[in-house]
């Protein structure tokens, strides 16, 4: 019989133990979590990411419901564990539902502490702990305002860096004379506070306030001197208390903490306990890296190996703000028999200092630089006697020993032991041994294996390193995949932060995103272009420079330099008139080759250059516009006869073809959209291989998206059934906006959705009535500045000089 | 510059689109006249080393250009492309006085490798 292990809380520290049991390929438990917050394991420590716009949830979830699944752990979310009964060894939730345990593990982390001063509970007042409260400071965010945040410590400054990315007003107040005293010295507290008042947050230190002012809702703050500050918003964040109530009411040893042993038991041997709820030692940790030290150690132990112990950590911290690099480790405080080394460029914005206690390092703060961390790490950790390199150790590893390294070597010179992610104590030999025997390529897949760099990310050029020493020139370093040489930043990381940052030009961008080329690339440039284009329209202003020929001059080029020219023909119908005029084109300019496409249009091949105003004159006059036939936008709505003519056919599939390329046409998208109605599902035209298609049926309207028939052949997935021509209309507008917004440049509908989640569309667009009428509003709002037929422009003369050469060259000058 | 330039005058810098180009037309080559976002002007054959695409018609950024055809990228400054296989296409001199853009239309000529 397997025993009932039984697990309070599914934070981070839970979850990483029993990561670790089922890495060890223990299947001695039945394991029951309960959850509080109603939702799977998400990286705790990624909170102020999501709170700036940075990151989204999606994004910073640990364990997703497959891996509970997967290891058949009985997860219970949104439930509260309210009594252990100890005798009986059963834990009971809040309705009274009983589960027995042989061995409990309580991992019930801490609780922000909130200051008990008049006004705490008035609405708008939050803490900054958990996913419900980056939703409320969102919510808050959206509206505007003046924020103030209580606590300048590390949880209190992301915070503020969040929330004036989002947009706020925001003011730091902070007890103490100095920000992060705790992990800094008052030099390097200087300079972190000039650099966030610079930023345009308000930092008043040495502010104790005395009430919360309002009625209702929070309206103000009063410090005890007796300034009143205007507040919208109130986030506390002065610190985090572990929380042991249930430990202490079942009658365990408790202090500040619950009082653990090596082994991490409680009091009573059948209870151990993880987490930011531990007292080891007389300390409670608040960081992740000795969470997961002890996380380790309970899996080992429950696993049969009682050798391993937890003997206490040295915790290091950074600041996850971007653009602020800062490390503190170990312990700085004056004394005797300590020496500090100091190198400080203000101009520069650099500072750095290491405490020594008998030619040993005990404590390193580094401000502006932090490229050395990692090495001070370690001569910390291991002791290492420095007395010999003294006089060079503040300049970094690379200073010691004869010339600088590059940073690959510096990488390469660590040894095995050498830790490189201190979130999750994952040492350089652990990443290169398991590359080399799992044949892994990318940092994604270091991830998976060893979890090096999968919590705050700071490692991540490291491990790039390791990837690359270890593979030589095979490791492709595209995944993560930056945009593009000009940038390390990923698209989806542009497209966010384009948003978050409201950066609405080409420039701004590259200035603020610290683009490494002053002008960008052939490739980053018109994903710029489209990414400011649908995210800000009417406001900005398309940049010709930037786009692809074919999109600047509404024509595909041909590989003899000529255009290829295809009028729009709405649904595929055309008319005498029509076809009259576009053979009199042909002939007048002497197009040499006309040929039907496979999207149902006729294309005119071979157009010179300099003709190709003259004949979108003509084809205007003849009534026709631009088809779009080069645009990542709307291609073609590819249509059956429907009803009108076939003895299949169920409803108008041309008349809804029609509408609906009247509707999508002259839209930018990340990269090309097909789409096709077919009349019954014989699908003549070939809808389940569009991007999206509509099958019409007997009771409706079938819709299709994700489908691709190009370098990749994929049939359609459904996204649902609809009964009227307007729910059409209005499914896919939403479906084509959410694209929009969401797909990479030059991303097709079925990668961005594969990338997504095929039911996260449906649950966004199908499910969900608020977003997808939203969705569909944005489309149409969009739509008014894009819906102008580009030949007209050109023929009324819009950017003639692209047509035109600069006057000839006379032979003589030439001579 | 060793040799001696024989200057014909073309047009305004502000006729040619910044990050752009214009096109000279000779009975004998078509010449690109780019103009960049520092306001640099260069002269190049308009005529990809690889397979002949229009670099006037390819995105100008920094002081390079990526033909439209597969994207070979090519050095304005002195013509070579930025890709495996050394290629080059043939540069002219241009100067900028008052306002104006003055080109040599004979080909500089590479010092001997």
């Amino acid at each position: 019989m397997k025993k009932k292990l039984v697990v309070i809380g599914n934070g981070m520290a839970a979850g990483h133990m029993l990561e670790e049991l089922f890495d060890r390929g223990n299947t001695d438990y039945d394991v029951t979590i309960f959850g509080k917050e109603p939702r799977v394991n998400y990286n705790r420590m990624m909170l102020s990411p999501v709170l700036s716009g940075e990151k989204k949830y999606e994004e910073i979830i640990i364990h997703d419901e497959e891996w509970y699944k997967t290891n058949n752990v009985d997860l219970r979310t949104g439930v509260n564990i309210s009594k252990i009964d100890r005798e009986n060894k059963k834990v009971i939730d809040d309705d009274g539902n009983e589960t027995s345990y042989d061995k409990l593990l309580i991992a019930t982390g801490s609780y922000p502490f909130i200051i008990p001063v008049v006004g705490h509970k008035l609405k708008g007042v939050v803490s900054f702990r958990d996913l419900d409260d980056v939703d409320l400071m969102q919510e808050a965010a959206n509206r505007g305002g003046k924020a103030i945040v209580i606590g300048g410590g590390l949880l209190g400054l992301e915070a503020a860096a969040g929330l004036q990315m989002q947009g706020m007003d925001v003011t730091v107040l902070h007890l103490m004379p100095t920000l992060m005293e705790r992990q800094l010295d008052s030099a390097a507290a200087y300079l972190l506070e000039k650099e966030i008042e610079q930023r345009g947050i308000k930092v008043i230190t040495r502010a104790n306030t005395e009430k919360i002012i309002g009625d209702e809702h929070v309206e103000a703050i009063r410090l005890d001197d007796g300034r009143e500050l205007e507040a919208d918003l109130v986030v506390m964040a002065v610190g985090i208390r572990p929380e042991v109530k249930l430990a202490a009411e079942a009658g365990l040893m408790v202090n500040r903490g619950i009082l653990a042993s090596d082994h991490l038991q409680t009091s009573d041997p059948d209870i151990l306990t993880v987490g930011e709820c531990v007292e080891h030692g007389s300390e409670c940790y608040g960081l992740v890296a000795p969470l997961y030290e002890m996380a380790k150690v309970i899996a080992a132990n429950l696993d049969g190996d009682m050798s391993a112990k937890y003997t206490g950590s040295v915790t290091s911290t950074k600041l996850k703000v971007t653009g602020i690099d800062l490390f503190s480790i170990g312990d700085f405080a004056e004394d005797e028999g300590r020496e500090g080394i100091i190198l400080r460029d203000a101009a520069g914005g650099i500072y750095k200092r290491l405490i020594l206690e008998d030619n040993k390092l005990v404590g390193a703060v580094l401000y502006g630089e932090t490229g050395d961390s990692t090495w001070f790490t370690q001569l910390l950790r291991e002791g290492t006697d420095i007395s010999e390199m003294r006089e060079t150790v503040i300049f970094g590893q690379n200073f010691q020993g004869g010339p600088p390294l590059d940073p690959m070597a510096a990488v390469a010179a660590l040894p095995d032991e050498a830790e490189i992610c201190g979130c999750n104590g994952v040492c350089k030999g652990k990443i290169v041994s398991a590359i080399k025997e799992k044949g892994l390529s990318s940092v994604d897949d270091v991830r998976v294996h060893t979890k090096a760099s999968a919590s705050c990310g700071t490692c991540t050029n490291l491990v790039e390193q390791l990837l690359s020493l270890s593979l030589g020139d095979s490791f492709n370093p595209n995944a993560p995949k930056p945009m593009c040489p000009c940038t390390p930043l990923e698209h989806g990381d542009v497209r966010r932060l384009i948003v978050a940052k409201e950066l609405k030009s080409i420039p701004a961008v590259m200035q603020e995103l610290e683009w490494e080329t002053s002008c960008g690339c052939a490739k980053c440039r018109p994903a710029l272009n489209y990414y400011l284009l649908s995210t800000w329209p009417g406001e900005y202003v398309d940049d010709n420079q930037s786009r692809f020929v074919n999109e600047r001059l509404h024509a595909n080029i041909q590989k003899d330099g000529t255009y290829s020219v295809v009028p729009r023909m709405w649904g595929g119908i055309t008319s005498p008139e029509e076809l009259r005029a576009i053979a009199d084109v042909a002939d007048k300019y002497k197009i040499p080759t006309v040929k039907v496409t496979g999207g149902q249009r006729i294309d005119l091949l071979g157009v010179k250059k300099e003709d190709l105003t003259d004949v979108w004159a003509d084809l205007n006059n003849a009534g026709m516009i631009s088809g779009h036939a080069y645009a990542k936008g709307l291609r073609t709505v590819k249509t059956c006869v429907g009803k009108d003519w076939c003895r299949f056919g169920t409803q108008d599939s041309t008349g809804l073809g029609i509408k609906l390329e009247r509707t999508l046409w002259g839209s930018w998208t990340p990269a090309k959209v097909k789409l096709a109605v077919s009349g019954c599902p014989r699908n003549c035209s070939e809808a389940t291989c569009k991007d999206v298609g509509v099958i019409c049926v007997d009771s409706g309207y079938e819709l299709h998206f994700g489908g691709a028939a190009g370098l990749d052949i994929k049939g359609t997935e459904i996204l649902c059934n609809v009964t009227t021509e307007d729910e059409v209309m209005e499914y896919t507008t939403a479906l084509i906006q959410l694209y929009r917004e969401e797909g990479y440049y030059l991303e097709r509908i079925y990668k961005w959705a594969k990338r997504v989640g095929f039911d996260r569309v449906r649950e966004v667009i199908v499910d969900d009535e608020e977003q997808r009428k939203t969705l569909s509003k944005r489309f149409y709002h969009a739509q008014q500045f894009l819906q102008i037929d580009p030949w007209k422009e050109f023929v009324d003369g819009k950017d003639a000089h692209e047509f035109a050469p600069i006057k000839p060259i006379p032979l003589e000058a030439a001579q | 510059m060793t040799k001696e330039n024989n200057w014909v005058e073309l047009c305004q810098l502000s006729e040619i689109p910044e990050r752009g180009c214009r096109v000279v037309v000779t009975d004998e080559i078509k010449i690109a006249i780019f103009r960049t976002h520092t306001d640099d002007v260069y002269a190049i054959e308009d005529k990809c080393p690889h397979l002949g695409g229009a670099l006037s018609e390819g995105i100008v950024h920094g002081a390079q250009v990526t033909c439209p055809l597969h994207n070979l990228v090519i050095n304005l400054v002195n013509g070579e492309a930025l890709g495996p296989e050394p290629m080059c296409v043939k540069s002219f001199d241009v100067k900028k006085e008052d306002g104006k853009v003055y080109l040599d239309l004979v080909p500089v000529k590479k010092e001997a490798a």
